[in-house]
């Protein structure tokens, strides 16, 4: 299964903008309670938390369960002080980490 | 002998039902309920008292904005907005969702700084069944806030949540 995480920002904004953070990962968020077509139990897997940094300060964060949908779609803003990277983490049921960077430019 | 020990052991269809609910409620009591049993208002309630820690639930400040009617339960559009002016001293700290029909009643938990600048998340939550979400969201100070939502799920919901 391919997890492919998509981070989406303007590339521009004015200092102390407020932006719009879209992210998305494809991933399948098994619950563990799914049966498959032999009627055996699907493991459970899915994405337990969500981080979002810029230049290493944390900006929003998310825990999330069983009632959030497969690829996991999270719209948040962000204000922007400055140029800098926004880093998204998105952690797996095991331990296995999604990271996304996306890059913005404050123009005057 | 033998037809008196029928006699006593045989049982009406009515009485053999009464039973089996019988065992099921005992089953319910003793906390050995399936996992497929779904959670109630009450679970969604004992959820946000653990989650806020027992603090008072004031009305307003929440906005929940969902769908009226869905035919995509498992794929939910759920934008949760909390009025704030998010300044370095007064911010909302986290926001709790929880469900009241779904097998188990969380759903997520966001958490805000001040650098988001605006208190305000869209997601995708499932949804097994027509049900009121119920948002709180918690201050920095201390206090907490709640809202709630309700959607129709028109199709048989699923997607486990």
């Amino acid at each position: 299964m391919t997890s492919k995480p998509y981070v989406k920002i303007p590339g521009t904004a004015t200092a102390g903008e407020i932006i719009a953070v879209k992210t998305k990962l494809k991933h399948p968020m098994e619950t563990g309670w799914r049966q498959n077509k032999n009627g055996q139990t699907v493991p459970r897997k899915r994405i337990y938390k969500f981080l979002c940094t810029f230049n290493g300060t944390e900006v929003f964060r998310a825990d999330l369960h069983s009632g959030v949908s497969a690829d996991p779609y999270l719209m948040f803003p962000a204000k922007i002080p400055g140029s800098g990277v926004l880093r998204c983490t998105w952690t797996e049921d095991g331990g296995r980490e999604f990271v996304k960077d996306a890059e913005i430019t404050v123009i005057s | 002998m033998t037809k008196l020990d029928l006699n006593t052991i045989r049982l009406s269809r009515r009485q053999v039902v009464a039973l089996g609910g019988g065992a099921v409620l005992a089953m319910a009591s003793m906390g050995l309920s399936p996992l497929t049993a779904l959670a109630s208002p009450k679970d969604a309630k004992k959820m946000l008292a653990d989650l806020v820690g027992g603090a008072a639930l004031n009305k307003g400040r929440v906005h929940v904005k969902l769908p009226k009617i869905t035919d995509k339960g498992p794929f939910t559009r759920i934008t949760i907005s909390v009025d704030s002016p998010m300044g370095a001293n007064d911010f909302v700290k986290a926001v709790h969702v929880v469900s009241e029909r779904n097998t188990l009643p969380e759903v997520a938990s966001f958490y805000f700084t001040p650098m988001n600048g605006k208190a305000e998340v869209t997601t995708r939550i499932r949804l097994k069944k027509t049900q009121v979400i119920v948002v709180v969201a918690e201050m920095n100070d201390g206090s907490a806030y709640i809202g709630k939502g309700r959607t129709k799920v028109s199709l048989g919901g699923g997607g486990c949540g």
